[in-house]
């Protein structure tokens, strides 16, 4: 069993490999939607380029042309020392300005509509049937995710990733228990707020299997920068799969060293902060670790999972992510090796 | 006594007059001298030294945050340092470096303009200089002692709360915000009392130079948005140190509330700043397309316009807080109405090049500058108005591209045009246009090359505010091309200091009206004596100075032994009466002083706020002790 869940993240983390070779940038842009949130958006985004673009060119020709113009006026007369213009260039002038403002005019008002349009077609994406809910919590610095469903047996919380089954709606609940944070992953849909003593809501979908990050938007402090959310969007099945095994509790370690390894976990502090369901660590200021071996990263995907990056995080938290509130225990480099095991094997 | 006017009218006395008027107006000597200045010469070139001080401190904080971002995972700057330097760019290029210098010009300008012989509170406009240099110095204390704010110029609760800042940075910036406060409604009352009531005769609203009339709105615009701010600030310094619930959620407060009363200031900030810009360049086209701008009405309204829309925007900036959609709409619209008044000046100024015949100064460069870069900023402004594309952009670098095109498009580069105008006006001599030239073509690729990437690195998803990012999101190479461009932007700046001060030493000897402009300020000598003209002139038409010189009338008859002006007018700038302005007094500064112990110590212990009043009370005391009148001292 455990090869599976090791599979599967390898497979992601490859997926993410490859996105980011490949795609180079585009697991977290705008301008690759891969929703119906995000392509109504990035639609929108094209209609505007285009024609403010041309506009801007046309401008700036209109200005570049006043550089080729020897003399004054449309008749070219030589008015040198009036400091005026003839009742005709003056009248000219005057047609052709106001004809450029009211197309001005003209212009906005199509924009306008095109905006308000594609607003009210995001909004009617909202309140759909068949669709999922998952509470988004940001707290510095990483992300609390809740999937919630009206049997709260079947519930999960985990942390700094959101599996999402592709093709069907999902209602984020976005709330925050410390300052402001903003929710945004480009490839889905633009930003929305986190707010302290506010719910906001948010929808959206995935047409296509991938990973997408996403980051805080909003300045929320120290380590703003390193508040990183992935969206993993997998076919039904495969989060199915995800879901039920995010059900379970913790394995129970078989293997000695894995043994030593939750020994350590639950006779040190992590215990007053992390929750590992089926065991008695229960804390719960920070992330969830009940599947913590599953995730892709680390410190709110500061970095990749590795068991390296894991050891180095555990030892000295501060160098990893400096200013975060995780505590920095001493623990002798024996207990280490069993700890990282345990933790790892956590799928 | 030499003269200094071109033409002065024919009266009996005129030597007698002039030496009368040097002495009336002279500035004090040494020190307390140098403390007790009113002349707004003096008081307006402080601002724009000062200011540009503050531009050139912040342009290397820039600087720094560049080299920061130019890889990924850098380590130049910690976390911590690099969120104080972006909090303190942006605090010292809004408040201390972009508002001021305009101030600065417009305390310097509009008096020339006007026709008078200094601004209507002249105490009052010194005691405002010193209060902006009192926030300065406050800000870089708290720089220099580890105290720089952190938590965004914006300052957000609950972020900037008690809980999530404790110490004393984020006190620090809400009391430096307080200084300049009243710093800028000092200058923005000084200055609509001016134009509105010391124009000089015959300057009927109908032939207010449109840099007057943008510096007229601008002055109205800080009255009504600076009250947002103190009450925001006072929201949250109360908060922090007498433990009020404005805008604490955790206490019952809200923090979207910060929000609103802070962009209410906020966005109309934006435009305090660049109206005055769009008044550079309409003087700098007017002199160098040798003709009136054209469509004076259609400018002026715009730019009340312009004024008043101001106001009815801010939400924009809060898009991604989730607001209803029909207040979405109404914001989306009113956002793009700012589009239809900017483009009618634009259309005005392309035909006024159009049909006038440029004159390529290095001042017109930077118009033509201004315009490719502002209507671009222009451009991205009407997409950030859309809500679906705001929420996409917003708080990315896209908006760092936006409003860096609107601001050093729209404000720096008509101020560096200005500086090049009017240059020779402050100092007597020429910049040289050569080096001008350069500077202009440096600072404009330097500026593209840094800002432009940034629309891009928005779009591929860069938040603002992130003090590094991993190599796989891909942001690297764009990031390195904009940290070269703004080394480029800094040889810029460098190339501008050398052209100021070769130029002051040796540049060519100016003269009255080196650019034969129409607006008075050309009517005196460069730089202008303490009392600016000898004979106030009049203007016969909406460019004085265009008016054949036998034509050009003068007031004559106002009293030279005392700081006498002309008052007149609202509407018509009829000759109404004589008044006498107080002269050079060192009160202000005491006060100014006063006032500083006042907003630095509450700070630390509220107290201060009392016993500090009655400091105030004190140095406001020396400020109004009457004093007998000018005649009957002299005969004592």
């Amino acid at each position: 069993m455990n090869w599976v869940g090791r599979a599967a993240k390898l497979a992601l983390l490859a997926a993410l490999a490859a996105a980011v070779a490949f795609g180079a940038t585009d697991v977290q842009s705008a301008v690759n939607p891969i929703g119906p949130q995000s392509g109504k958006i990035a639609n929108l985004w094209w209609f505007f380029f285009w024609l403010l673009g041309a506009i801007y060119i046309v401008v700036m020709i209109a200005a570049l042309w006043t550089l080729t113009r020897p003399n004054r006026g449309f008749g070219q007369e030589p008015l040198e020392h009036t400091h005026q213009l003839s009742p005709e260039t003056d009248r000219r002038t005057s047609r052709v300005v106001a004809g450029a403002t009211i197309t001005t005019i003209v212009i906005l008002f199509v924009l306008i509509v095109a905006s308000v349009g594609t607003g009210k077609g995001l909004s009617e994406l909202g309140e759909q049937k068949n669709s999922l809910t998952i509470q988004v919590m940001g707290i510095q610095w990483w992300w609390q995710v809740m999937y919630q469903t009206s049997d709260s047996s079947i519930a999960v919380t985990t942390a700094n990733e959101i599996h999402i089954p592709v093709g069907r709606p999902v209602q984020l609940r976005l709330l925050s228990n410390d300052v402001i944070h903003s929710f945004w992953v480009p490839n889905l849909h633009g930003k929305t707020d986190l707010i302290p003593s506010r719910v906001n809501t948010q929808w959206i979908q995935a047409d296509k299997p991938g990973v997408y990050r996403g980051q805080c938007a909003e300045f929320c402090g120290l380590q703003h920068a390193h508040m990183i959310i992935y969206v993993v969007a997998e076919s039904p099945d495969k989060f199915k799969a995800w879901y039920d095994r995010q059900l379970q509790p913790a394995a129970a370690p078989s293997d000695p060293v894995m043994q030593r390894g939750q020994q350590v976990f639950m006779n040190n502090a992590c215990v007053y902060c992390h929750q590992i369901r089926g065991t008695d660590a229960a804390g719960q200021n920070g992330p969830d670790l009940t599947h913590f071996g599953s995730r892709l990263g680390i410190a709110a995907n500061t970095v990749p999972n590795t068991p390296g990056n894991l050891g180095g995080w555990i030892a000295d938290p501060q160098s990893t992510k400096p200013g975060n509130h995780m505590a920095t225990i001493a623990l002798n480099s024996a207990d280490m090796h069993p700890l990282i095991n345990y933790l790892e094997s956590l799928k | 006594m030499t003269q200094t006017q071109d033409v002065l009218p024919n009266v009996p006395n005129q030597e007698q007059n002039i030496s009368n008027l040097e002495r009336t107006w002279r500035r004090g000597r040494g020190l307390i001298g140098w403390l007790s200045v009113t002349t707004h010469q003096a008081i307006g070139m402080r601002y724009i030294v000062t200011a540009f001080i503050m531009l050139c401190v912040g342009g290397i904080e820039a600087l720094l945050m560049r080299i920061q971002l130019a890889k990924p995972n850098n380590t130049f700057l910690s976390a911590d340092l690099y969120n104080q330097i972006f909090t303190t760019h942006g605090t010292t290029m809004m408040f201390l470096f972009a508002v001021p210098v305009m101030e600065g010009m417009a305390i310097y300008l509009v008096p020339l303009m006007c026709g008078t012989r200094n601004v209507a509170f002249p105490r009052l406009n010194a005691f405002g200089y010193w209060m902006f240099l009192g926030g300065v110095l406050f800000l870089y204390w708290g720089v220099f002692t580890g105290a720089a704010p952190d938590m965004g110029w914006f300052a957000y609760p609950p972020l900037s709360g008690p809980q999530f800042t404790p110490g004393k940075r984020t006190d620090v910036w809400a009391q430096m915000i307080t200084f300049t406060e009243f710093s800028a409604l000092c200058v923005a009352t000084e200055i609509v009392v001016t134009i509105l009531k010391m124009r000089a005769p015959g300057m009927s609203l109908n032939r207010i130079p449109l840099y007057v009339w943008s510096l007229l709105i601008q002055s109205f615009m800080v009255i009504f948005a600076m009250p947002a701010i103190v009450v925001a600030s006072s929201f949250l310094l109360s908060d922090r140190t007498i433990g009020t619930h404005f805008v604490n959620p955790s206490e019952g407060g809200d923090p979207l509330l910060y929000q609103h009363i802070f962009w209410f200031f906020g966005h109309p900030e934006v435009y305090i700043i660049f109206i005055p810009a769009l008044g550079f360049v309409s003087a700098i086209v007017s002199a160098n397309a040798r003709q009136h701008v054209f469509g004076y009405p259609a400018m002026v309204l715009s730019q009340i316009a312009n004024g008043f829309i101001a106001f009815g925007l801010w939400v924009h900036h809060m898009f991604a807080t989730g607001l209803p959609q029909i207040g979405e709409a109404f914001f989306t619209a009113s956002s793009m109405m700012i589009a239809i008044t900017s483009g009618v000046q634009i259309f005005c100024w392309i035909a006024t090049l159009w049909t006038g015949r440029p004159r390529m100064t290095t001042a017109l460069y930077f118009v033509y500058g201004f315009i490719a870069i502002f209507v671009l900023g222009g451009m991205t402004g009407v997409m950030l108005a859309s809500v679906p594309l705001d929420l996409q952009v917003h708080d990315t670098y896209f908006v760092i591209a936006h409003f860096h095109y609107v601001l050093i498009g729209g404000a720096v580069f008509p101020l560096f045009g200005a500086f090049y105008h009017w240059f020779p006006k402050m100092t007597g001599r020429m910049m040289s246009e050569r080096l001008g030239r350069w500077n202009f073509w440096v600072l404009f690729v330097g500026f593209n090359l840094t800002f432009f990437p940034m629309h891009i690195l928005g779009l591929k998803g860069m938040p603002r505010r992130v003090y590094t990012y991993p190599p796989e999101v891909g942001w690297g190479f764009i990031s390195q091309i904009a940290t070269a461009g703004a080394f480029v932007i800094a040889i810029g700046g460098v190339m501008f200091l050398i052209n100021v001060f070769r130029s002051r030493k040796s540049g060519a000897i100016a003269g009255n009206n080196p650019w034969d402009a129409d607006s008075l300020e050309w009517a005196t000598s460069s730089p202008p004596a303490n009392y600016n003209f000898e004979y106030l002139p009049a203007a016969t038409s909406r460019s004085p100075m265009w008016v054949p010189r036998e034509e050009r009338t003068f007031v004559t008859g106002l009293r030279t032994d005392r700081r006498e002006v002309l008052v007149t007018t609202l509407m018509d700038a009829e000759p109404h009466h004589r008044y006498v302005l107080p002269g050079s007094s060192i009160w202000p500064f005491i006060t100014a002083i006063a006032a500083s112990i006042t907003f630095v110590g509450s700070v630390f212990n509220p107290w201060y706020i009392i016993s500090g009043s009655i400091l105030i009370f004190v140095g406001l005391l020396g400020w109004f002790w009457p004093r007998r009148a000018a005649e009957i001292r002299d005969e004592a």
